[in-house]
């Protein structure tokens, strides 16, 4: 055969390999640069936070003002309670949603409920606790841990909601139908079959929301407010390590930006761990079977 | 032999283009019945039809008279759910359930029927695998997951999770086209053996298979059934030209 293109060919191939190279390059140095931010606020909270840290800070409350020494005790505990309660709302809620939309959602319906999902996560989170403080502290006449609660809630539900269902719809449409051929209901394939078999990459995206709902401030500086002591009835505020942290860190004293900042440091350990046991311990699992 | 189901009428439709169109056709009781036909002829929306898969896919739906044992599946506030229990199903590519073990695979039937105990569940699920000539090849690793078997296994599980439930018709799409010779001959002895518990009626693309195994064989053609009769009569002495050029290889 009478070769037309080879010199061309063969000199572009030259020029496309060296393109090549550099693209490669420059793809590893703006990966690289992306962890920059990461590992140095790490780091930085690392350096900060790590010195304040002592027994009294995990098991003793906050010393009153010009008094050195305490700890967050109750924020620690708070925090765990305000993303407890979130989790109760916004979990099922979230996952109700998902199910519908992948299951069920056809037609205008679903893409108005698909569209709203989208809206309510973008809409800014202290905008969502203003909207609990309208509606429940208002009423309530006071802040509480529900507001709180209430207000994280709010937040992880278009998350958990639009994970869910991308993972549901990641599941062939043939294991839906062989559910069915079995002569089960739906309703019974839904839940039994289809999302049993996918729990694990839903566990991942509850996580991942619930990571992102215990470092929200803005919204709980309105509804749950903050707390001086230990928490009581949940209908009282409740004190918080964002919001803790913040209380601290705009305070004039040394020793309260000390603890501000390791808060910090528990609050960024605490959201590591949570993402590091989801990929390791939950992950593999959902691989594996 | 008497009929175990009846078919008459039964058109099916995605959106406007229909599928499948005027099906007259009954299976007699522990027979096998082979659906073959060329790529789009309405073989697989017709079983679908028989168990009411079909209309779950969007826009689709069917219409006509299938007697099951004389009730109509089609009739009047009939569930589907209800009529899907007679009715078993082994899809083309082996589908176990994810995250279920093996046992819990052929269990999930039974159990989310309502059955609990375990005594009896154990021995349908023995029962049902040694039915699909699995149980020696799984009964040490029933607790392994169902999709760590191989692509056989796995269509066996899915015959033995069909079987489980105890259907009177078994309908296979395809069941051997996505698995490779040996398992392909493990199917098909499986299906000659199954024929004494179960009426099955089976898609194939393959000629040879629907001539080496089954008794009845309808040849399908753009939605239309072309001819049927004895499996042996239909390969030897085709009636319509279009069977005989189709089945001697010149088109489809």
């Amino acid at each position: 055969m009478k070769r037309h293109f080879a010199d061309y060919l063969f000199r572009s191939y030259r020029k496309r390999k060296a393109v090549n190279s550099t693209m490669y390059l420059v793809l590893i140095v703006a990966t690289l640069i992306a962890l920059v931010p990461l590992f140095s606020i790490f780091g930085y909270v690392l350096a900060q936070g790590a010195p304040a840290l002592n027994k009294s800070f995990f098991l003793e409350l906050p010393k009153p003002v010009g008094e050195a020494g305490g700890g967050m005790a109750n924020a620690i505990l708070g925090t765990v309670t305000l993303v407890f309660l979130a989790s109760l709302l916004g979990v099922p809620w979230g996952i109700a949603t998902g199910l519908y939309l992948s299951e069920y959602g056809r037609g205008r319906l679903a893409s108005v409920v698909r569209f709203c999902a989208d809206m309510l996560a973008s809409i800014p989170s202290i905008i969502i606790g203003l909207f609990v403080y309208a509606l429940v502290v208002m009423t309530m006449k006071r802040f509480s841990a529900l507001a709180g609660g209430l207000a994280l809630g709010i937040l992880m539900i278009p998350t958990v909601a639009r994970s869910s269902e991308e993972m549901l719809k990641l599941v062939p449409q043939h294991i839906r139908e062989a559910g069915l051929a079995l002569g089960l209901p739906r309703w019974k394939v839904t839940l039994m079959i289809v999302l049993k078999g996918i729990r694990g990459p839903i566990v991942t995206g509850v996580m991942l929301s619930v990571a992102r709902a215990s470092g929200e401030t803005a919204p709980l500086l309105f509804t749950a407010f903050n707390n001086r002591f230990w928490q009581g009835r949940l209908d009282q505020p409740i004190s918080s390590l964002p919001v803790q942290i913040y209380t601290y860190a705009i305070s004039p004293y040394d020793d309260w930006h000390r603890q501000a900042w390791a808060g910090a440091l528990i609050l960024v350990l605490l959201v590591f761990a949570m993402n590091l046991i989801t990929r390791v311990v939950l992950a593999p699992k959902a691989r594996k079977s | 032999m008497s009929a175990i189901m009846e078919v008459s009428g039964l058109n099916a439709w995605f959106g406007a283009a229909q599928a499948v169109k005027e099906i007259n056709l009954s299976f007699e009781k522990n027979t096998v019945t082979a659906i073959i036909g060329p790529s789009g002829c309405g073989k697989s929306t017709f079983i679908r039809c028989l168990n009411r898969l079909h209309e779950e896919v969007p826009d689709a739906r069917a219409i006509g008279r299938v007697l099951l044992e004389g009730d109509d599946i089609y009739g009047r506030g009939v569930d589907p759910v209800a009529i899907r229990r007679k009715i078993g199903m082994v899809f083309q590519k082996p589908n176990p359930f994810p995250s279920l073990s093996v046992f819990d695979n052929v269990a999930v039937g039974l159990r989310l029927g309502g059955l609990r105990r375990a005594s009896i569940l154990k021995e349908a699920v023995e029962r049902s695998l040694t039915l699909s000539a699995l149980w020696d090849e799984v009964k040490d690793k029933l607790n392994a997951p169902g999709t760590s078997l191989s692509g056989g296994q796995q269509q066996r599980l899915c015959i033995a999770r069909a079987l489980a439930v105890e259907p009177s018709i078994l309908l296979m799409d395809e069941p051997t086209s996505a698995l490779d010779p040996i398992s392909t001959a493990k199917i098909e002895e499986l299906v000659t053996e199954l024929k004494k518990a179960v009426t099955i009626v089976m898609v194939t693309h393959n000629m040879q298979q629907a001539a080496r195994i089954s008794d009845k064989t309808a040849f399908f053609l753009l939605g239309d059934m072309v001819e049927y009769g004895e499996t042996s009569r239909i390969f030897t002495a085709p009636k319509d030209s279009r069977t005989e050029r189709y089945i001697t290889g010149r088109f489809g």
